[in-house]
């Protein structure tokens, strides 16, 4: 129980490190004796986080539509960002002196972006063949993997996803594997190092994947599995190692807090130490599943071994089931228009968004898998937007912003930090030209933990890749 | 009593002529007409279609009997947009061969393969773009290289068409699809330099064909030949698909060498050679979405490429560069992007419209608004170009197209079901 308690305390540590502004961490060193133990290490003390929040002055935004993801508008007012955080939303806001002021007339104001399925990284540009690293598709489980060892920070996608407003976005493996692996979730800040990205006390997050892409990858070379009962089979077999697995666990845990000093911990095993992890809670599950069927097997599955899917990503029939992810609290998220480009895509409608939105308790997320989409998520949902509207739905803006900021904060297990402009939370907001649901759209200031990222009158506020530095072609590109 | 009226003509294009009773026309009121032509915008204008044509354009057109009034009410009317470059109606579904047409695969370099014979204007695929406002596109080749020792495509990729999106191949508007660049050489034997001297090898078989090398060294099939000399006599559209700024260069010596009548593809860093293309007349049609390094042929990529090339005064169209055809409606987002990056509105909605008829030889058919010609126009709940407006009516030649797709009978069936729910 020492180490349990040691590992606890080191997260704590981490935690408050995290959320004080100060350059003032805990050594770097100290989690490393984490993983050292016997018993399961929490997903979080290992590969810790190195980001720190920036100090930065006070920040107030004037008289601008605010959009607080909470589901509320609020015209003229303020927004202020005090000590990395959110402090208050209102009008007429007294600011510290010594405040940066933003005019934000005939501006509209929003929390940070949240992009919930992103390959930025692990498919990054550009996307030669030694950058491939998404798919470990070698095995169709391979919950060993971990999707930000396979980051490459460099990617100059980052820069131009924090140029569309995205503030944090999960990077996830591919979907060749039933069960991919780890996912990380970054602050999208320039950094040499994922570490100094990856977002303080978010929990991972564990990819699995339904239908065509699992059966037709391993399908193709004759081996399992190649049909979708192949697919379930698989994660079943997987599921039952990992209840052992835990159960073994915890007899080793509870024979030694009984002082047996001959209790052995079950030999290690990192496929089955993420597995557990989210049986136990810790690792959220994120399900790339298109149709409506595969997505109620998938439930049923997830009843029959106790875990929770976090969300379906593409859920391209989710509007079929509404009412069913609804009811069992499951995020959709999802484009707002691809379809077609296979068998499982071809029932995929433009008002999916808006369907799974007006369910009772439904929870919509835009989502891009998509180097471009990561771009302009608010032009996805506002394509969703307009869909809904003509189907006779009625959406403000004021609602088909939380698709973006709020549900894809809960889905990740982060509503507590990020999604809204609530006081106390990070400081992660985007000063839009106008409305953002507008082709015409564009982010003119970007702040994460109160620290401003982007300007889009200033593009040398943002660090340009290593990679694109001294291409020539790009002067014109990253003035 | 058939109304007779007489129209003043206002803007100096239209003249007095009475107006008949016409089964199937229709009178669309009080529009704000983009024409995508000189004639510019007219504002509070009613259209008169009928006999496939728009009969009339002016103010205060009366409707002839039988004719189904429109109230527009200011809302704009457009050209039928260009879809650009796709698989429209030979590939259904991706990665279902079955149902994919669009590549051959047999290894050897043949110009004369033209995917239009497997066009089909019953795929669902057609309507889901036609509602979205999409009136035409052109049904494009594609090559793919082989993969496990089976053979593959070449750079030569094969020929397609202009289609309407109600389901009728625009006669003699064939194209030849060439690939060049850095993703070609898979299909050139491993070297971009390769692609330049097969397509000097090919060109000379049909040039120079007393001096063909023996059989088994020749490029072309005897019809081959005769294919590819069609387009070297100027009968038809050579499409160079092409993004590094030295592969442009490469294609627009060959165009002026052999006097083709070209266009680029893709052309991510088409800004950078704009004088020279601006120069050979050579139009690009462009995604402008592109702004990442994603290749080493696209590191120049920039969301300002379309606003850069129309200042240089090149003629510019879009399409999405993926060919596949079922999200063909988001080249009207992608228009509406370029303005936010520079690009003139009129010149976004031009690179939708009469752009695109123009460089694909359709602009008999499509891309204006102007009296007599085929009605081929797109009535909008708002700003074309906004993502948040969507297409109300759309007029092929005349012909009011339905608004259902199979998507919208996906969603009427699966909405009740939702409103049911809801009323739980």
């Amino acid at each position: 129980m020492k180490a349990q308690a040691l590992g606890i305390f080191i997260l704590t540590a981490l935690l408050t490190a995290c959320a004080a502004t100060s350059g003032k961490t805990t050594p770097a060193d100290k989690p490393v004796q984490a993983a050292a133990v016997p018993s399961l290490p929490a997903p979080s003390d290992l590969y810790p986080s190195t980001y720190r929040v920036p100090q930065s002055s006070p920040t107030v935004i004037r008289n601008a539509t605010v959009l607080t993801g909470t589901g509320t508008r609020i015209d003229d007012a303020d927004v202020l960002i005090v000590d990395g955080k959110i402090q208050s939303v209102g009008q007429n806001l007294q600011a510290p002196t010594g405040a940066r002021v933003i005019d934000g007339k005939g501006h509209w104001v929003t929390p940070g972006l949240i992009d919930i399925h992103s390959h930025l990284g692990v498919y990054p540009s550009p996307g030669v063949e030694a950058n491939s690293d998404g798919n470990e598709a070698t095995s169709p489980t391979t919950p060993n993997v971990w999707a930000e060892h396979s980051v490459w920070p460099q990617d100059p996608g980052f820069r131009t996803a924090l140029a569309g407003g995205i503030t944090s976005l999960q990077i996830l493996p591919g979907s060749a594997n039933l069960i991919g692996g780890r996912s990380v979730v970054l602050k999208n800040v320039p950094s040499i190092t994922y570490q100094g990205m990856k977002f303080p006390g978010a929990p991972q997050g564990m990819k699995m994947a339904c239908g065509e892409n699992p059966k037709r990858v391993y399908g193709e070379r004759n081996t399992f599995p190649s049909t979708r009962m192949g697919n379930v089979a698989g994660y079943r077999e997987q599921w039952v190692q990992a209840r052992e697995y835990l159960r073994d666990q915890q007899e080793y845990e509870q024979k030694k807090a009984k002082g047996d000093k001959d209790a052995k911990p079950p030999k290690r095993d990192i496929k089955l130490d993420t597995l557990a992890s989210v049986l136990k809670g810790d690792i959220l599950v994120h399900m790339h599943c298109y149709r409506a069927d595969e997505m109620a097997t998938i439930l049923d599955m997830s009843k029959e071994f106790g875990y929770h899917v976090a969300a379906f990503h593409h859920a391209v029939e989710a509007y079929k089931i509404a009412d069913l992810l609804a009811e069992n609290g499951v995020c959709g998220a999802m484009w707002a228009d691809w379809w077609g480009f296979k068998m499982e895509a071809y029932d995929g409608i433009p008002e999916n968004i808006a369907f799974v939105d007006a369910a009772p308790n439904g929870c919509a997320i835009v989502h891009s898998d998509s180097e471009e989409g990561i771009q302009r998520l608010n032009q996805e949902a506002a394509k969703a937007i307009a869909y809904g509207q003509r189907a006779g739905l009625t959406i403000p803006p004021e609602r088909a912003i939380k698709w973006l900021t709020a549900n894809p904060a809960k889905s990740l297990g982060l509503l507590d930090k990020v999604g809204t402009l609530e006081a106390g939370k990070m400081g992660d907001v985007v000063v839009w030209n106008g409305n953002p649901f507008s082709v015409y759209a564009l982010a003119d200031f970007v702040f994460i933990d109160g620290a401003l990222r982007y300007d889009r009158t200033n593009p040398a506020l943002t660090p340009q890749s290593d990679f694109t530095l001294g291409q020539p072609a790009a002067a014109g590109v990253y003035p | 009593m058939k109304p007779i009226k007489t129209l003043l003509c206002v803007l100096g294009v239209l003249t007095s002529l009475p107006v008949l009773a016409a089964p199937g026309a229709v009178l669309i009121k009080n529009a704000t007409v983009h024409t995508a032509s000189s004639a510019g915008v007219l504002e509070h204008t009613d259209v008169l279609i009928s006999d496939g044509k728009i009969a009339e354009l002016g103010h205060d057109i009366e409707a002839p009997a039988g004719a189904e009034v429109i109230d527009a009410d200011g809302k704009p009317v457009t050209p039928g947009l260009f879809g650009g470059f796709s698989h429209l109606g030979i590939e259904e579904i991706g990665l279902e061969p079955t149902v994919d047409d669009y590549s051959l695969k047999l290894g050897s370099m043949r110009p004369e393969f033209d995917v239009t014979p497997a066009f089909n204007p019953e795929s669902v695929v057609l309507g889901v773009a036609r509602v979205g406002g999409i009136t035409f596109a052109v049904i494009s080749a594609t090559a793919e290289p082989g993969g496990k020792g089976a053979p593959g495509g070449t750079i030569i990729a094969g020929q397609g068409s202009v289609a309407q999106l109600d389901g009728v191949i625009v006669p003699k508007s064939r194209a030849l699809f060439v690939d060049v660049g850095g993703d070609a050489s898979a299909l050139s034997g491993g070297s971009r330099a390769a692609e330049y001297m097969l397509l000097d090898q090919a060109i000379s078989e049909v040039r120079s064909p007393k001096s063909l090398l023996p059989n088994d060294q020749r490029l072309l099939t005897p019809a081959g030949r005769q294919t590819l000399q069609e387009y070297l006599d100027g009968h038809g559209l050579v499409v160079f698909d092409a993004d590094r700024a030295s592969d442009i260069r490469q294609v627009i010596a060959l165009v002026k060498r052999e006097k083709l009548h070209a266009v680029i593809k893709g052309g991510s860093e088409a800004w950078r050679v704009a004088p020279e293309l601006a120069a050979a007349h050579i139009p690009v049609v462009l995604n402008p979405l592109q702004d990442l390094p994603e290749t080493f042929d696209i590191v120049g990529a920039t969301l300002e490429n379309a606003a850069k090339l129309h200042r240089a005064g090149v003629k510019i169209a879009f399409s999405l560069d993926d060919p596949q055809p079922h999200n063909i409606r988001k080249v009207r987002q992608t228009a509406g992007i370029a303005v936010a990056h520079g690009l003139p509105w009129e010149a976004a909605l031009a690179a939708l419209t009469s752009n695109p008829a123009e460089i694909f030889g359709v602009a008999n058919r499509n891309g204006t608004i102007a009296r007599g010609h085929p009605a081929d126009l797109v009535l909008w709940s708002g700003d074309p170009l906004e993502v948040t407006s969507l297409a109300q009516r759309v007029f092929i030649e005349g012909q009011s197209q339905s608004m259902q797709s199979r998507q919208t009978l996906l969603r009427d069936r699966y909405l009740e079901k939702l409103r049911a729910h809801a009323a739980r």
